[in-house]
């Protein structure tokens, strides 16, 4: 028996997510490699007190930098101006546009939103790290800056590192080009991004596809994502965002 | 006002120090613009935090931009042949794990010691950090791009950073629109002027006192 991975909707994929959840939203920042039909499935259903596991808090979107002819696309901002989020863990939390402020730096000011700064390869190791079973890892980055305050210390091969730990959630909302019934999952040009590292570590992975095929007519060399991190795929129905 | 050179060839200096056969990352504002100035007869692999490497300038054309091929700065590239993809963290493997020869930024404050602050200030509370830590403490070669002082014209270029650093004791030269400046163990050398600044002038926009070269030239447009 195998188990239903192809949902029908990007609502029916996301009808279980709790108030409360903590959820990995993929992509770097762009149009291209955002969840943005997940992302719209989610704030309708209007689940709350969300913790985000982001590169972003919803930074670029609005302003349409990262998409061609600058048309604004949809990011973490649908969730966070909603009041949905409670926390943000990213490394890029701020207005690309310090004139334009986002939701998040509106409520960050007003105490209503909480932040822990990630550098973004450390975000990224934390997660391939969580997703691989592994407590944490040493790292040089950070060290005698902000970013170290709390953190256990350590000298290693003649260089001081700062201990960082996993990351884990209960969901992952992510984008990919193509996936097969199996789950398997392949990218176009720079999606892979956070969007390949996401499915690995969580309860549940989600992605939005272009094109949903039967198993055997991917490549099996060219699978980024194995089918197994990945438990439901829906294809971008035609009225959602491209 | 004395004429200070353009943003445009602030990159083409920085781009002189690129190495045939270096892998590059360019940072936003005025190191993006360093890809237009790859000097002749050298071949440089750009690299991209979100995922690519081996990349072109940008299209001249919309009708060629590609939404699946952008950078990190949000601008689409051009592909060349070898061009590769990639997820985050194999990216940051590239660049934690000393596979980025030259990373090209732009700073905020700069210290003496070659600390550098670019990623928020005081005022607004809140900032940025994105790739640019990781880059500034793990690449081979820091390299500055960037105006001499600010917009107000206050002083960019300190004996301490008095914004948040990014990284201490990171950088390893710094171009700006008046001067190249080495950091080195001694302190900071100035090893060109600006076509009509003098020495004094230049000392004069940076608080360190600067240690003269004893070659030092006009930088060559």
């Amino acid at each position: 028996m195998t188990m239903k991975k192809i949902f029908e909707s990007p609502a029916e994929a996301m009808a279980d997510i709790p108030d409360g959840a903590t959820v990995m939203i993929g992509g770097f920042g762009h149009a291209i490699d955002r969840p943005q039909n997940l992302l719209k499935a989610l704030a309708k259903r209007n689940a709350r007190n969300l913790t985000l596991i982001s590169n972003s808090a919803g930074v670029a979107g609005r302003l349409g930098i990262g998409s061609l002819g600058g048309k604004p696309f949809i990011d973490e901002e649908i969730l966070i101006e909603n009041g949905q989020v409670r926390k943000v863990i990213c490394s890029v939390p701020a207005s690309l546009v310090m004139s334009k402020p986002n939701a998040f730096e509106r409520l960050y000011r007003e105490g209503k939103i909480e932040l822990e700064y990630v550098p973004q390869g450390t975000l990224a190791e934390r997660i391939r790290a969580g997703g691989a079973g592994l407590g944490g890892f040493f790292t040089p980055t950070g060290v005698g800056t902000l970013i170290e305050k709390g953190k256990e210390k350590r000298t290693i091969e003649g260089k001081e590192m700062i201990l960082e730990f996993a990351l884990r959630a209960d969901y992952a909302l992510i984008r990919a080009y193509k996936a097969d019934t199996m789950g398997n999952l392949i990218y176009k040009g720079v999606m892979r991004s956070f969007n390949a590292i996401m499915p690995q570590a969580v309860r549940i992975a989600i992605a939005e596809v272009e094109e949903i095929v039967n198993a055997g007519e991917l490549d099996p060399e060219n699978i980024v994502t194995p089918g197994i991190f990945v438990d439901r795929v829906v294809c971008i129905p035609k009225e959602g965002v491209q | 006002m004395k004429e200070r050179l353009s943003r445009e060839v602030i990159a083409l200096r920085a781009a002189r120090e690129f190495f045939d056969g270096a892998v590059v990352n360019l940072g936003g504002g005025i190191p993006t613009l360093a890809a237009n100035f790859v000097p002749e007869g050298r071949t440089v692999i750009f690299h991209t935090e979100n995922g690519a490497l081996g990349f072109g300038p940008i299209p001249g054309t919309e009708s060629e931009a590609q939404p699946h091929l952008m950078g990190a700065n949000g601008l689409p590239f051009v592909p060349l042949p070898g061009i590769c993809f990639f997820h985050h963290a194999d990216s940051f493997a590239m660049i934690r794990g000393g596979h980025i020869d030259i990373t090209v930024l732009g700073a905020l404050q700069i210290s003496e010691k070659g600390d550098l602050a670019n990623w928020t200030f005081p005022e607004r509370g809140l900032g940025n950090i994105g790739g640019g830590m990781d880059l500034a403490f793990c690449c081979k070669r820091v390299i500055i791009a960037m105006e001499h002082v600010t917009p107000k014209g206050e002083l960019k270029i300190l004996t301490e950073c008095s914004y948040p650093i990014t990284a201490p004791r990171c950088v390893s030269l710094i171009v700006t629109d008046v001067a190249v400046i080495e950091v080195a163990e001694e302190g900071l050398v100035l090893k060109e002027v600006a076509p009509g600044w003098t020495v004094k002038e230049v000392q004069a926009l940076t608080e360190p006192k600067l240690i003269v070269a004893a070659d030092i030239k006009e930088i060559e447009l």
